[in-house]
């Protein structure tokens, strides 16, 4: 059985350019991570033995990176997939399946350069009772359960507006964050409308960029060039492929099962924990997450995030790159919230926690559709 | 009455005797006959259970207002600012659908708000269940 500690992220890198890449198409944005990530540690494509990706086939990125793998994950749920693919990536190298395994994610998400998005069948079940009433991408469906919090947890829009607000302070850290400029919660509520109650400025950017982790065991990775970051426990599930169709709408089944797994694996406490990544493609992802993770009582994060404790300063620094909202979102952000807790675990982040030894790391896919966690540590 | 253009359901085995009710007005659902648990979309077994000892009925079309957001952009099919909610049926089942015979906005679109069923035809072979305001 995979035990904390037993696997370590040794390769991490993101395409080298983000925002807008209108020279290269998806596949490519794969493959520019990683290369980037295999000279981040050190490796040739031929010592990689095992692949996952999403977005893209694995197939397609076998014989575009030009190998022939002993593993294949082409888990595909989403922005949480990478985070499901470091999970059974773990799961296949501790049991021998491989020893070196290349995650890779890429999207033309702005440029739209060889981008494999296919319309929702009007067979599925999204096609029968979802699409004919209007829903128009995800700024218009995974907002929807939003109104119901609001009433049931006393949020206010405030408190949503706050969220971006509070990203936005960290992304101000980070050169390569698309958004730097500081917003007030006045600046949010009068932004672009897009799908009340969200405006434009509690929606994620639409980004071009990639990014790539390798993994190995724990114990081939002393001999890398870089700090191995360990991970302690991992988690997923999935829940339904339609929002309305999501059985509470204050709180996610995927999220309760993912997050509270790799807590429980990582055999910690909430209190141990340095740094959080909570996949923001919504300005209610983050209270989601603090609540269905176990860092807030239900109902308590709006006011958790307001009174600053996921602020630079705070005692959870939470989306420190600035997240989907500020920094970047391709489409399938997960890859970005794994590659700011590496490097947070590096201690090489833009806005680096001082002496953070422990990082969670929460994905969501599709809308509120599925789940995955992993605990890092660079504690050996 | 609705834009042709409004993306059309394509019904499948297990779907096809709910939008051949919405085509006579009924909004069909299905239930677990052993426990009158009631659930939706349709499958011809209780999710969950597996059990096949299920039977269709019609549902009373009541329902409230449970959540929605809405559309300030224009979408094929649609003219903005249109609202996409969800609806809690009278019999527990939620489903996404649109608010008629309402204004388009925040004052009007009242979280818990009694609905009833608008069936509305989209063209010869699939009327949609959208919802008003209830009238009693």
């Amino acid at each position: 059985m995979l035990k904390p500690r037993d696997i370590a992220v040794v390769g991490a890198a993101e395409t080298t350019g983000l925002g807008k890449i209108p020279g290269m198409s998806n596949l490519q944005l794969h493959a520019d991570s990683a290369l980037n990530a295999l000279k981040d540690c050190g490796l040739k494509i031929t010592d990689i033995d095992g692949i996952a990706c999403a977005g893209e086939s694995p197939t397609n990125l076998a014989h575009y990176l030009g190998i022939v793998p002993k593993y294949v994950d082409g888990t595909g749920v989403g922005g949480c997939s990478f985070m499901i693919h470091v999970r059974h990536a773990a799961a296949a190298i501790s049991a021998g399946l491989c020893t070196t395994v290349l995650i890779t994610h890429g999207e033309s998400g702005s440029s739209r350069i060889g981008l494999n998005r296919p319309a929702a069948n009007p067979a599925s079940l999204a096609g029968q009772f979802e699409m004919p009433f209007g829903p128009f991408g995800p700024p218009t469906m995974f907002t929807i359960p939003v109104l119901r919090y609001m009433k049931e947890r006393g949020l206010t829009h405030e408190q949503l507006a706050n969220v971006a607000v509070v990203q936005r302070e960290w992304a101000a850290m980070n050169p390569r964050a698309r958004f730097r400029d500081p917003i007030t919660v006045e600046d949010v509520l009068n932004s672009r409308m897009i799908a009340y109650p969200f405006r434009i400025l509690q929606c994620c950017l639409v980004t071009d960029g990639g990014g790539a982790l390798i993994l190995t065991s724990a114990e081939r990775a002393k001999d890398f060039p870089t700090k191995p970051v360990y991970i302690l426990g991992t988690g997923e599930s999935v829940e339904t492929p339609m929002i309305s169709q999501m059985k509470d709408f204050t709180s996610s089944a995927a999220f309760k099962v993912a997050g509270p797994t790799a807590i429980k694996a990582a055999g910690i406490s909430h209190a141990d924990v340095d740094h959080l990544m909570i996949y923001d493609a919504f300005a209610h992802l983050p209270i989601y997450g603090l609540e269905d993770l176990g860092f807030c009582k239900p109902g308590e994060a709006g006011a958790f995030i307001e009174a600053r404790n996921t602020a630079p300063g705070g005692k959870l620094p939470m989306n420190t790159n600035g997240g989907g909202l500020s920094y970047t979102h391709t489409g399938m952000y997960g890859m970005f919230a794994l590659q700011e807790s590496v490097r947070q675990m590096r201690g090489t982040a833009a806005a680096q926690v001082p002496g953070a030894k422990l990082s969670v790391c929460h994905g969501v896919g599709g809308m509120f559709g599925a789940s995955g966690t992993v605990v890092f540590t660079n504690v050996a | 009455m609705l834009d042709p253009k409004r993306p059309k359901p394509l019904p499948t085995p297990e779907t096809q005797h709910f939008w051949d009710g919405m085509k006579r007005g009924e909004l069909l659902l299905q239930r677990d006959k052993d426990t009158g648990e009631v659930y939706f979309p349709p499958r011809p077994f209780v999710p969950g259970t597996g059990s096949t000892n299920i039977e269709v009925f019609k549902a009373s079309g009541k329902a409230i207002l449970y959540s929605y957001v809405i559309h300030a952009n224009p979408a094929p099919g649609f003219t903005p600012p249109y609202a996409i909610a969800v609806v809690q049926l009278a019999e527990g089942p939620r489903m996404m659908t649109n608010i008629v015979d309402c204004p388009q906005t925040p004052e009007a679109l009242v979280l818990d708000m009694p609905l009833e069923l608008a069936p509305t035809v989209l063209d010869d072979t699939i009327t949609l269940p959208l919802f008003r305001p209830s009238k009693a």
